[in-house]
């Protein structure tokens, strides 16, 4: 197996609210390895996205640690995350948007690579074309396409997706599916992606997490081993898809709630 | 070549015909009591308006003493946005910060400019310096009420793509922060400009002064000059205008993304 890009152990998160604790996470642990799609699943409100939101920094874990090993020694950020609502800076263009975190001062990049590394995301998303067009003028598939090349740009060593296309109709959402799967295909990209969508995680996994009901632990790991392109109509795309749904199943009646804006 | 649209030209022609019924209403009331020491008929006062470059009242044209307040407005204007839209993002930023001035801001806000006229004099003397702190005093909390509020309008995503790129507070401020907030801010200016524009006139009155169009029409009254004030009035209401219209250009061509995430 290749060598973990990340590896976290024994993460837990207890959110204080007003009069009342809301355990999030209870000693979450697992491996991701290079270059390899993870999909985390779970009941609503297990913490899947708190977890990524940790990996990501957004939240700090209360215990337990993360490592993250840097593709590119001497490039600050290890991971870059890809949240449901491309939240892309309307004001900029889709070239700028792109560009952006590589103008911070944490990236050290000299400007002739920067726009190397901006067309060569645009030809990758196919949106060259919209280089200069702002967030608005695109439709939802495009700007997450976006928002996916304005992660990619400073190379993280692992992309983290939030749900990043149950905000769009099924047919984008499946080309955008394979979208994915050509870019790691193309640059080798290690891919840690929660959703809720069975047959999305059977389609482009190799492995998906379970998570049980809050505070999450990790309840299972199933490998898919089917061979891309996927279909869904195969049985045996059929047989895994309805055992990640048989062991995600679970209600989450717990009297708090998590809200990440 | 710019089009206006049918519906426009109809707009416009009801305010056009608004006024047109103000001017003949004007010119019939004038006729009626004949004594331009009351009412000047609108032929004097466009006599004055026809020849903007020539002396008034035996001293500067109406073009210098129009020039002279746009000046001393301007000034206040750059000085108060100076320093409104920095106060403005760290009270909109920082909690802290906000308890701070808070308190003060909101006891000075209601206060007019022109009651601060006596202190202004006391502490600038009289002259020029006095009429920029006026103006700059009544420019400054549109301009700061709106900036509070853009920042605190700014989404939470947009501080959190920065974060996950490593930004630093300052990074924050400037690339999204100030950016987002921007719309906010020039609708402030918007408001600050035209009350700038009144603090000028109200201040120019005042003794000491010898240039400007609130000091025209003032000496202008002295004289019993009224069509020399009816011309001023006109300029000041034209300038006004012109400036709302900028603004509103501004506004359409720079932040079209406002409001369309």
């Amino acid at each position: 197996m290749a060598e973990s890009v990340l590896s976290i152990s024994g993460i837990e998160k207890t959110f204080h609210g007003e009069g009342e604790d809301c355990p999030a996470l209870s000693g979450v642990s697992f491996n991701v390895a290079s270059g390899e799609i993870v999909c985390i699943m779970g009941p609503s409100g297990c913490g899947k996205s708190t977890l990524l939101r940790i990996i990501g920094r957004l939240e700090h874990e209360d215990k337990g640690s993360i490592r993250t090993i840097a593709e590119h020694v001497g490039e600050g950020v290890s991971a870059a995350m890809i949240f449901q609502d491309h939240a892309l800076f309307p004001w900029l263009s889709v070239e700028e948007n792109i560009i952006y975190g590589l103008r911070l001062s944490a990236q050290k990049i000299p400007d002739t690579e920067m726009q190397r590394r901006v067309d060569d995301l645009l030809s990758l998303i196919h949106l060259t074309s919209f280089a200069r067009s702002l967030p608005h003028e695109l439709s939802g598939g495009m700007k997450q396409r976006v928002s996916v090349a304005r992660a990619l740009a400073i190379r993280p060593s692992i992309l983290l997706m939030d749900e990043p296309f149950s905000a769009l109709d099924i047919f984008t959402r499946r080309e955008l599916e394979d979208e994915i799967l050509r870019i790691r295909q193309e640059l080798k990209t290690t891919i840690l992606m929660v959703t809720h969508n069975p047959e999305e995680a059977v389609y482009i996994a190799d492995r998906i997490i379970i998570l049980s009901e809050r505070p999450g632990v990790v309840a299972g790991i199933i490998t898919v081993t089917l061979p891309h392109p996927r279909s869904p109509a195969d049985p045996d795309f059929i047989r895994i898809r309805e055992e990640v749904a048989g062991r995600v199943k679970g209600r989450n009646e717990v009297g708090c709630a998590i809200q990440h804006e | 070549m710019v089009l206006i649209s049918k519906q426009k030209v109809r707009e416009y022609g009801k305010g056009l015909a608004v006024i047109a019924l103000l001017l003949v209403a004007w010119e019939c009331a004038a006729l009626v009591i004949d004594n331009n020491y009351i009412l000047p008929s609108l032929t004097e006062i466009a006599e004055v308006l026809l020849h903007p470059a020539q002396p008034v009242l035996g001293g500067e044209s109406l073009i210098a003493n129009t020039l002279v307040s746009l000046k001393e407005v301007l000034t206040g204007f750059f000085c108060a946005a100076a320093l409104a839209i920095p106060v403005g993002l760290l009270i909109g930023w920082s909690t802290e910060v906000q308890a701070y001035l808070n308190p003060a801001i909101q006891i000075l806000r209601p206060i007019p400019p022109i009651a601060w006229m006596p202190f202004a004099i006391a502490w600038f003397g009289i002259g020029i310096n006095s009429i920029l702190f006026i103006i700059a005093l009544g420019a400054f909390f549109p301009i700061l009420i709106n900036t509070v509020d853009g920042v605190r309008g700014i989404r939470v995503r947009w501080i959190e793509v920065a974060e996950m790129f490593h930004a630093t507070t300052f990074e924050k401020l400037r690339t999204v922060v100030l950016p987002g907030a921007f719309p906010r801010i020039w609708t402030g200016m918007r408001v600050s400009f035209a009350i700038a524009w009144m603090c000028v006139v109200a201040a120019e009155m005042l003794p000491g002064t010898t240039a400007g169009l609130g000091f025209l029409i003032m000496y202008a009254y002295n004289l019993g000059q009224l069509d020399v004030i009816g011309a001023g009035m006109v300029v000041i209401g034209i300038i006004g205008l012109g400036a709302d219209m900028l603004f509103r250009a501004g506004q359409a061509r720079f932040f079209s993304w406002e409001g369309k995430d």
